[in-house]
Protein backbone atom coordinates (compact mmCIF):
# COMPACT_ATOMS: atom_id res chain seq x y z
CA UNK A 1 0.00 0.00 0.00
CA UNK A 2 2.52 2.59 1.11
CA UNK A 3 4.57 1.13 -2.24
CA UNK A 4 1.75 2.47 -3.90
CA UNK A 5 1.34 5.39 -3.00
CA UNK A 6 4.68 6.03 -2.83
CA UNK A 7 5.03 5.63 -6.75
CA UNK A 8 2.26 7.84 -7.14
CA UNK A 9 3.71 10.38 -5.70
CA UNK A 10 6.79 9.89 -7.41
CA UNK A 11 5.06 9.58 -10.94
CA UNK A 12 3.50 12.80 -9.93
CA UNK A 13 6.08 14.39 -8.87
CA UNK A 14 8.05 13.64 -12.02
CA UNK A 15 5.50 15.02 -13.99
CA UNK A 16 5.24 17.82 -12.69
CA UNK A 17 8.80 19.19 -12.63
CA UNK A 18 9.14 17.84 -16.31
CA UNK A 19 5.79 19.91 -16.98
CA UNK A 20 7.60 23.10 -15.03
CA UNK A 21 10.86 22.30 -16.96
CA UNK A 22 8.65 22.59 -20.23
CA UNK A 23 7.20 25.61 -19.14
CA UNK A 24 10.80 27.39 -18.81
CA UNK A 25 11.90 26.15 -21.60
CA UNK A 26 9.00 27.51 -23.37
CA UNK A 27 9.79 31.09 -21.78
CA UNK A 28 13.43 30.82 -22.71
CA UNK A 29 12.34 29.65 -26.44
CA UNK A 30 9.73 33.14 -26.25
CA UNK A 31 13.03 35.18 -25.49
CA UNK A 32 14.78 34.26 -28.37
CA UNK A 33 12.22 35.85 -30.76
CA UNK A 34 15.04 38.93 -30.67
CA UNK A 35 17.53 36.66 -31.93
CA UNK A 36 15.71 35.94 -34.98
CA UNK A 37 14.42 39.54 -35.88
CA UNK A 38 17.99 39.96 -35.55
CA UNK A 39 19.07 37.05 -38.32
CA UNK A 40 15.69 36.41 -40.12
CA UNK A 41 17.37 33.83 -42.45
CA UNK A 42 17.60 31.39 -39.20
CA UNK A 43 13.89 31.51 -39.33
CA UNK A 44 13.46 30.91 -43.47
CA UNK A 45 15.92 27.84 -43.14
CA UNK A 46 13.55 26.40 -40.62
CA UNK A 47 10.88 27.36 -42.48
CA UNK A 48 11.89 25.51 -45.62
CA UNK A 49 12.59 22.52 -43.64
CA UNK A 50 9.02 22.96 -41.63
CA UNK A 51 7.12 24.41 -43.76
CA UNK A 52 7.72 23.85 -47.73
CA UNK A 53 8.52 20.08 -46.88
CA UNK A 54 5.44 19.32 -45.48
CA UNK A 55 3.96 21.36 -48.15
CA UNK A 56 3.16 18.19 -50.33
CA UNK A 57 1.89 15.70 -47.95
CA UNK A 58 -0.91 18.40 -47.03
CA UNK A 59 -2.11 19.21 -50.25
CA UNK A 60 -2.11 15.84 -51.09
CA UNK A 61 -3.97 14.65 -48.41
CA UNK A 62 -6.12 17.80 -48.39
CA UNK A 63 -7.20 16.87 -51.60
CA UNK A 64 -8.38 13.39 -50.94
CA UNK A 65 -9.99 14.16 -47.66
CA UNK A 66 -11.87 16.85 -50.06
CA UNK A 67 -13.09 14.76 -52.53
CA UNK A 68 -14.06 11.75 -49.81
CA UNK A 69 -16.23 13.89 -48.31
CA UNK A 70 -17.81 14.78 -51.43
CA UNK A 71 -18.04 11.40 -52.00
CA UNK A 72 -19.71 10.64 -48.79
CA UNK A 73 -21.64 13.80 -48.33
CA UNK A 74 -23.31 13.60 -51.58
CA UNK A 75 -24.63 9.73 -50.77
CA UNK A 76 -26.02 11.06 -47.66
CA UNK A 77 -27.67 14.32 -48.72
CA UNK A 78 -29.01 12.69 -52.06
CA UNK A 79 -31.06 10.67 -49.69
CA UNK A 80 -32.82 13.71 -48.83
CA UNK A 81 -32.90 15.55 -51.68
CA UNK A 82 -30.21 17.89 -50.42
CA UNK A 83 -27.32 17.35 -52.97
CA UNK A 84 -26.81 20.96 -53.24
CA UNK A 85 -25.93 21.86 -49.37
CA UNK A 86 -22.68 19.44 -50.04
CA UNK A 87 -20.32 22.51 -50.46
CA UNK A 88 -21.70 23.81 -46.59
CA UNK A 89 -21.30 20.28 -45.54
CA UNK A 90 -17.54 20.06 -47.20
CA UNK A 91 -16.58 23.78 -46.61
CA UNK A 92 -17.65 23.28 -42.85
CA UNK A 93 -16.34 20.54 -41.70
CA UNK A 94 -12.95 20.91 -43.18
CA UNK A 95 -12.79 24.52 -42.05
CA UNK A 96 -13.87 24.23 -38.64
CA UNK A 97 -12.42 20.34 -37.60
CA UNK A 98 -10.39 18.23 -40.50
CA UNK A 99 -8.53 21.46 -41.65
CA UNK A 100 -6.66 22.31 -38.89
CA UNK A 101 -6.72 19.07 -37.00
CA UNK A 102 -5.80 17.04 -39.84
CA UNK A 103 -3.17 19.14 -40.73
CA UNK A 104 -1.86 18.93 -37.35
CA UNK A 105 -1.79 15.40 -36.72
CA UNK A 106 0.04 15.11 -40.52
CA UNK A 107 2.38 18.09 -39.08
CA UNK A 108 2.98 16.24 -35.89
CA UNK A 109 4.08 13.42 -37.85
CA UNK A 110 5.74 15.06 -40.58
CA UNK A 111 8.01 17.69 -39.33
CA UNK A 112 7.55 17.53 -35.22
CA UNK A 113 9.02 13.76 -35.04
CA UNK A 114 11.75 15.47 -37.98
CA UNK A 115 12.22 18.23 -34.98
CA UNK A 116 12.34 16.19 -32.29
CA UNK A 117 15.33 13.75 -33.66
CA UNK A 118 17.24 16.56 -34.94
CA UNK A 119 17.44 18.35 -31.42
CA UNK A 120 17.58 14.90 -29.87
CA UNK A 121 20.38 13.86 -31.87
CA UNK A 122 22.36 17.07 -30.94
CA UNK A 123 22.00 16.75 -28.02
CA UNK A 124 23.22 13.27 -28.22
CA UNK A 125 26.74 14.02 -29.73
CA UNK A 126 26.72 17.17 -27.66
CA UNK A 127 26.50 19.96 -29.98
CA UNK A 128 24.31 21.73 -27.30
CA UNK A 129 26.68 21.71 -25.22
CA UNK A 130 29.23 22.59 -27.61
CA UNK A 131 27.65 25.80 -28.76
CA UNK A 132 27.31 26.42 -24.63
CA UNK A 133 30.77 26.73 -24.77
CA UNK A 134 31.64 28.73 -27.14
CA UNK A 135 29.07 30.91 -25.60
CA UNK A 136 26.28 30.85 -27.85
CA UNK A 137 22.68 30.44 -26.26
CA UNK A 138 21.90 26.78 -28.31
CA UNK A 139 17.86 27.56 -27.67
CA UNK A 140 18.25 30.96 -29.04
CA UNK A 141 20.08 29.48 -31.73
CA UNK A 142 18.69 26.19 -32.84
CA UNK A 143 15.42 26.09 -31.22
CA UNK A 144 13.82 29.17 -30.99
CA UNK A 145 14.06 29.60 -35.11
CA UNK A 146 12.65 25.82 -35.34
CA UNK A 147 9.46 27.08 -32.98
CA UNK A 148 8.76 29.95 -34.93
CA UNK A 149 8.83 28.08 -38.15
CA UNK A 150 6.29 25.58 -36.68
CA UNK A 151 3.78 28.44 -35.27
CA UNK A 152 3.75 30.34 -38.53
CA UNK A 153 3.83 27.19 -40.46
CA UNK A 154 1.02 25.46 -38.71
CA UNK A 155 -2.24 28.07 -39.93
CA UNK A 156 -0.50 28.75 -43.71
CA UNK A 157 -0.38 24.55 -43.82
CA UNK A 158 -4.31 24.45 -42.58
CA UNK A 159 -5.55 27.17 -44.32
CA UNK A 160 -4.20 25.38 -47.39
CA UNK A 161 -5.53 21.91 -46.44
CA UNK A 162 -8.88 23.36 -46.15
CA UNK A 163 -8.57 25.42 -49.57
CA UNK A 164 -7.21 22.19 -51.45
CA UNK A 165 -9.94 20.04 -49.70
CA UNK A 166 -12.72 22.51 -50.85
CA UNK A 167 -11.74 22.62 -54.05
CA UNK A 168 -11.31 18.55 -54.06
CA UNK A 169 -15.13 18.47 -53.07
CA UNK A 170 -16.26 21.04 -55.52
CA UNK A 171 -14.11 18.54 -58.02
CA UNK A 172 -16.08 15.33 -56.85
CA UNK A 173 -19.13 17.10 -56.32
CA UNK A 174 -19.95 19.40 -59.25
CA UNK A 175 -17.53 17.19 -61.76
CA UNK A 176 -18.39 13.81 -61.01
CA UNK A 177 -21.60 13.90 -59.50
CA UNK A 178 -23.54 16.22 -61.31
CA UNK A 179 -23.66 18.91 -58.42
CA UNK A 180 -24.97 22.50 -59.45
CA UNK A 181 -21.83 24.33 -59.37
CA UNK A 182 -23.75 27.88 -58.40
CA UNK A 183 -25.67 26.17 -55.47
CA UNK A 184 -22.23 24.82 -54.13
CA UNK A 185 -20.88 27.63 -53.75
CA UNK A 186 -23.68 30.34 -53.41
CA UNK A 187 -25.03 27.78 -50.72
CA UNK A 188 -21.27 27.49 -48.88
CA UNK A 189 -21.09 31.49 -49.27
CA UNK A 190 -24.51 31.96 -47.32
CA UNK A 191 -23.38 29.60 -44.45
CA UNK A 192 -20.26 29.87 -43.70
CA UNK A 193 -18.98 33.05 -41.57
CA UNK A 194 -15.78 34.70 -41.77
CA UNK A 195 -15.31 35.21 -37.88
CA UNK A 196 -17.42 32.10 -36.96
CA UNK A 197 -15.78 29.56 -38.93
CA UNK A 198 -12.58 30.62 -41.25
CA UNK A 199 -11.18 32.30 -38.10
CA UNK A 200 -11.64 30.18 -35.28
CA UNK A 201 -10.08 27.87 -38.06
CA UNK A 202 -7.35 29.76 -38.07
CA UNK A 203 -7.46 29.86 -34.52
CA UNK A 204 -7.46 26.96 -33.66
CA UNK A 205 -4.46 25.83 -36.12
CA UNK A 206 -2.50 28.20 -34.23
CA UNK A 207 -3.16 26.99 -30.61
CA UNK A 208 -2.37 23.42 -32.51
CA UNK A 209 1.14 25.19 -33.80
CA UNK A 210 2.46 26.41 -30.65
CA UNK A 211 1.54 23.24 -28.96
CA UNK A 212 2.97 20.61 -31.27
CA UNK A 213 5.77 22.62 -32.01
CA UNK A 214 6.53 23.20 -27.92
CA UNK A 215 6.38 19.61 -27.33
CA UNK A 216 8.37 18.66 -30.51
CA UNK A 217 11.09 20.80 -29.02
CA UNK A 218 10.76 20.34 -25.67
CA UNK A 219 11.19 16.44 -26.22
CA UNK A 220 13.66 16.64 -28.21
CA UNK A 221 15.90 18.97 -25.99
CA UNK A 222 14.56 16.67 -22.85
CA UNK A 223 15.81 13.67 -24.32
CA UNK A 224 17.82 10.79 -22.75
CA UNK A 225 21.07 11.33 -24.69
CA UNK A 226 21.61 7.97 -25.99
CA UNK A 227 19.88 6.63 -29.21
CA UNK A 228 16.81 4.75 -27.44
CA UNK A 229 16.37 7.75 -25.47
CA UNK A 230 16.06 9.62 -28.84
CA UNK A 231 13.85 6.89 -30.50
CA UNK A 232 11.77 7.24 -27.43
CA UNK A 233 10.97 11.29 -27.28
CA UNK A 234 10.26 10.93 -31.18
CA UNK A 235 7.55 8.44 -30.37
CA UNK A 236 6.69 10.08 -27.44
CA UNK A 237 6.34 13.79 -29.51
CA UNK A 238 4.24 12.15 -32.15
CA UNK A 239 2.00 10.50 -29.66
CA UNK A 240 1.88 13.62 -27.27
CA UNK A 241 0.97 16.10 -29.77
CA UNK A 242 -1.94 13.88 -31.27
CA UNK A 243 -3.18 13.70 -27.95
CA UNK A 244 -2.46 17.24 -27.37
CA UNK A 245 -4.02 18.24 -31.21
CA UNK A 246 -7.37 16.35 -30.42
CA UNK A 247 -7.76 17.36 -26.62
CA UNK A 248 -7.09 21.05 -26.93
CA UNK A 249 -9.44 20.53 -30.35
CA UNK A 250 -12.45 19.57 -27.93
CA UNK A 251 -11.77 22.38 -25.67
CA UNK A 252 -11.34 24.77 -28.31
CA UNK A 253 -14.71 23.72 -30.07
CA UNK A 254 -16.60 23.79 -26.92
CA UNK A 255 -15.44 27.46 -26.36
CA UNK A 256 -16.05 28.98 -29.78
CA UNK A 257 -19.03 27.29 -31.48
CA UNK A 258 -21.06 26.76 -28.17
CA UNK A 259 -23.51 29.22 -28.19
CA UNK A 260 -24.95 28.69 -31.95
CA UNK B 1 25.07 29.27 -42.80
CA UNK B 2 24.63 28.79 -46.41
CA UNK B 3 21.84 31.03 -47.88
CA UNK B 4 20.79 30.22 -51.67
CA UNK B 5 18.02 31.91 -53.63
CA UNK B 6 16.20 29.06 -54.53
CA UNK B 7 15.19 28.65 -50.42
CA UNK B 8 14.16 31.92 -50.14
CA UNK B 9 11.86 31.80 -53.44
CA UNK B 10 10.46 28.19 -52.01
CA UNK B 11 9.52 29.83 -48.76
CA UNK B 12 8.22 32.74 -50.36
CA UNK B 13 6.34 30.48 -52.51
CA UNK B 14 5.03 28.30 -49.38
CA UNK B 15 4.00 31.64 -46.95
CA UNK B 16 2.34 33.09 -50.23
CA UNK B 17 0.51 29.87 -51.15
CA UNK B 18 -0.62 29.93 -47.86
CA UNK B 19 -2.09 33.84 -47.93
CA UNK B 20 -4.12 32.93 -50.84
CA UNK B 21 -5.57 29.68 -49.09
CA UNK B 22 -6.62 32.15 -46.36
CA UNK B 23 -7.66 34.68 -48.77
CA UNK B 24 -9.63 31.99 -50.53
CA UNK B 25 -11.48 30.87 -47.55
CA UNK B 26 -12.46 34.50 -46.24
CA UNK B 27 -13.75 35.61 -49.87
CA UNK B 28 -14.53 32.51 -51.77
CA UNK B 29 -16.13 29.84 -49.12
CA UNK B 30 -17.26 32.44 -46.74
CA UNK B 31 -18.74 35.46 -47.82
CA UNK B 32 -16.57 38.27 -46.29
CA UNK B 33 -18.63 41.15 -48.05
CA UNK B 34 -21.65 39.93 -46.02
CA UNK B 35 -19.54 40.36 -42.81
CA UNK B 36 -19.03 43.91 -42.72
CA UNK B 37 -22.55 44.93 -41.37
CA UNK B 38 -23.61 47.98 -44.19
CA UNK B 39 -25.41 50.93 -42.27
CA UNK B 40 -29.12 49.80 -42.17
CA UNK B 41 -31.89 51.49 -39.73
CA UNK B 42 -33.80 49.36 -37.37
CA UNK B 43 -37.48 48.27 -37.14
CA UNK B 44 -39.06 46.50 -34.59
CA UNK B 45 -41.79 43.66 -35.53
CA UNK B 46 -43.86 41.76 -32.48
CA UNK B 47 -44.74 38.46 -33.38
CA UNK B 48 -46.97 35.92 -31.31
CA UNK B 49 -44.36 33.11 -32.41
CA UNK B 50 -40.83 33.59 -33.57
CA UNK B 51 -40.83 29.90 -34.13
CA UNK B 52 -37.17 28.62 -34.85
CA UNK B 53 -36.14 32.46 -36.05
CA UNK B 54 -32.69 32.91 -35.59
CA UNK B 55 -30.49 35.70 -35.12
CA UNK B 56 -28.73 36.80 -38.47
CA UNK B 57 -31.25 35.12 -40.21
CA UNK B 58 -32.71 37.06 -43.42
CA UNK B 59 -35.05 39.72 -43.68
CA UNK B 60 -36.77 39.83 -47.38
CA UNK B 61 -38.86 41.46 -49.71
CA UNK B 62 -39.78 40.23 -52.76
CA UNK B 63 -37.67 37.61 -51.73
CA UNK B 64 -34.42 39.73 -52.24
CA UNK B 65 -32.32 40.06 -49.07
CA UNK B 66 -32.72 43.33 -47.82
CA UNK B 67 -31.21 43.08 -44.31
CA UNK B 68 -31.02 40.68 -41.67
CA UNK B 69 -32.50 40.01 -37.78
CA UNK B 70 -30.23 41.64 -35.25
CA UNK B 71 -32.15 40.54 -31.96
CA UNK B 72 -34.34 38.29 -30.69
CA UNK B 73 -36.31 38.73 -27.32
CA UNK B 74 -38.94 38.38 -25.60
CA UNK B 75 -41.69 41.08 -24.04
CA UNK B 76 -42.71 39.76 -20.81
CA UNK B 77 -45.82 42.42 -20.46
CA UNK B 78 -47.23 41.30 -24.11
CA UNK B 79 -46.19 37.44 -24.51
CA UNK B 80 -44.59 38.37 -27.65
CA UNK B 81 -41.62 37.78 -29.15
CA UNK B 82 -39.67 40.93 -30.10
CA UNK B 83 -37.15 40.63 -33.53
CA UNK B 84 -35.26 43.11 -34.40
CA UNK B 85 -34.26 43.94 -37.81
CA UNK B 86 -31.61 45.62 -39.56
CA UNK B 87 -32.77 46.77 -43.08
CA UNK B 88 -29.92 47.82 -45.10
CA UNK B 89 -29.93 52.06 -45.86
CA UNK B 90 -30.57 51.79 -49.55
CA UNK B 91 -34.11 50.30 -48.61
CA UNK B 92 -35.32 53.34 -46.99
CA UNK B 93 -38.93 53.88 -49.06
CA UNK B 94 -40.48 51.14 -47.18
CA UNK B 95 -44.13 51.81 -46.20
CA UNK B 96 -45.11 51.83 -42.67
CA UNK B 97 -48.07 49.67 -43.14
CA UNK B 98 -45.30 47.21 -44.29
CA UNK B 99 -46.70 43.41 -42.69
CA UNK B 100 -44.10 40.62 -41.54
CA UNK B 101 -44.12 36.92 -41.85
CA UNK B 102 -42.21 34.33 -40.63
CA UNK B 103 -41.34 32.04 -43.13
CA UNK B 104 -39.66 28.76 -44.12
CA UNK B 105 -37.45 27.92 -46.69
CA UNK B 106 -37.88 24.71 -48.15
CA UNK B 107 -39.53 21.71 -46.15
CA UNK B 108 -36.36 21.42 -44.21
CA UNK B 109 -34.90 25.50 -44.66
CA UNK B 110 -34.06 28.21 -42.18
CA UNK B 111 -36.66 30.41 -41.24
CA UNK B 112 -36.93 34.02 -42.37
CA UNK B 113 -38.86 37.24 -41.92
CA UNK B 114 -40.76 38.19 -45.23
CA UNK B 115 -42.11 41.58 -45.26
CA UNK B 116 -45.11 42.20 -47.35
CA UNK B 117 -45.21 46.25 -48.19
CA UNK B 118 -48.79 48.03 -48.19
CA UNK B 119 -50.02 50.97 -49.48
CA UNK B 120 -48.89 53.64 -46.98
CA UNK B 121 -46.95 57.11 -48.40
CA UNK B 122 -44.89 57.14 -45.06
CA UNK B 123 -42.01 54.91 -45.11
CA UNK B 124 -40.63 53.13 -42.33
CA UNK B 125 -37.80 54.87 -40.31
CA UNK B 126 -35.26 53.69 -37.50
CA UNK B 127 -37.12 52.39 -34.85
CA UNK B 128 -40.32 52.22 -36.06
CA UNK B 129 -42.80 49.02 -35.72
CA UNK B 130 -44.20 47.04 -37.95
CA UNK B 131 -47.97 46.33 -36.61
CA UNK B 132 -49.10 43.75 -38.77
CA UNK B 133 -47.33 40.59 -38.01
CA UNK B 134 -47.79 37.11 -38.90
CA UNK B 135 -46.13 34.21 -36.84
CA UNK B 136 -43.95 31.40 -37.80
CA UNK B 137 -46.41 28.56 -38.70
CA UNK B 138 -45.59 25.83 -36.28
CA UNK B 139 -45.93 22.09 -37.71
CA UNK B 140 -47.59 20.37 -34.92
CA UNK B 141 -50.09 22.68 -34.73
CA UNK B 142 -51.32 22.56 -38.32
CA UNK B 143 -50.83 18.33 -37.76
CA UNK B 144 -53.21 19.12 -34.20
CA UNK B 145 -55.47 21.21 -36.72
CA UNK B 146 -55.79 18.69 -39.43
CA UNK B 147 -56.63 16.00 -37.18
CA UNK B 148 -59.24 17.06 -35.12
CA UNK B 149 -60.76 18.59 -38.30
CA UNK B 150 -60.69 14.81 -39.51
CA UNK B 151 -62.11 13.52 -36.08
CA UNK B 152 -65.02 16.60 -36.45
CA UNK B 153 -65.36 14.83 -39.95
CA UNK B 154 -66.37 11.13 -38.85
CA UNK B 155 -69.20 12.03 -36.73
Amino acid sequence: MLYVLQQLGYVTRQRLTKLGRGTFFLLHVLTGISDILRRPELLIRQLYSVGVLTFLIITVSGLFVGMVLGLQGYYVLSDFGAEETLGVMVATSLVRELGPVVSALLFAGRADSALTAEIGLMKATEQLSGMEMMAVDPVKRIIAPRFFAGFFSMPLLAALFSMIGVLGGQMVGVGLLGVDDGAFWSQMQAKLDFSDDILNGIIKSTVFGFVASWIALFEGYDAVPTSEGVSRATTRTVVNSAFATLGLDFILTALMFGDD
Amino acid sequence: MQHSKTLDTLVGLFVASGIVAFLFLSMQVSNLSSFVEPAGYLVIARFDNAGGLKVKAPVTVAGVRIGRVSAISFDEQQFQAVVKMRIEKKYNRLPDDTSASIFTAGLLGEQYVSLEPGGSEDYLQDGSEIDITQSALVLEEIIGQLLFKKAGEKD
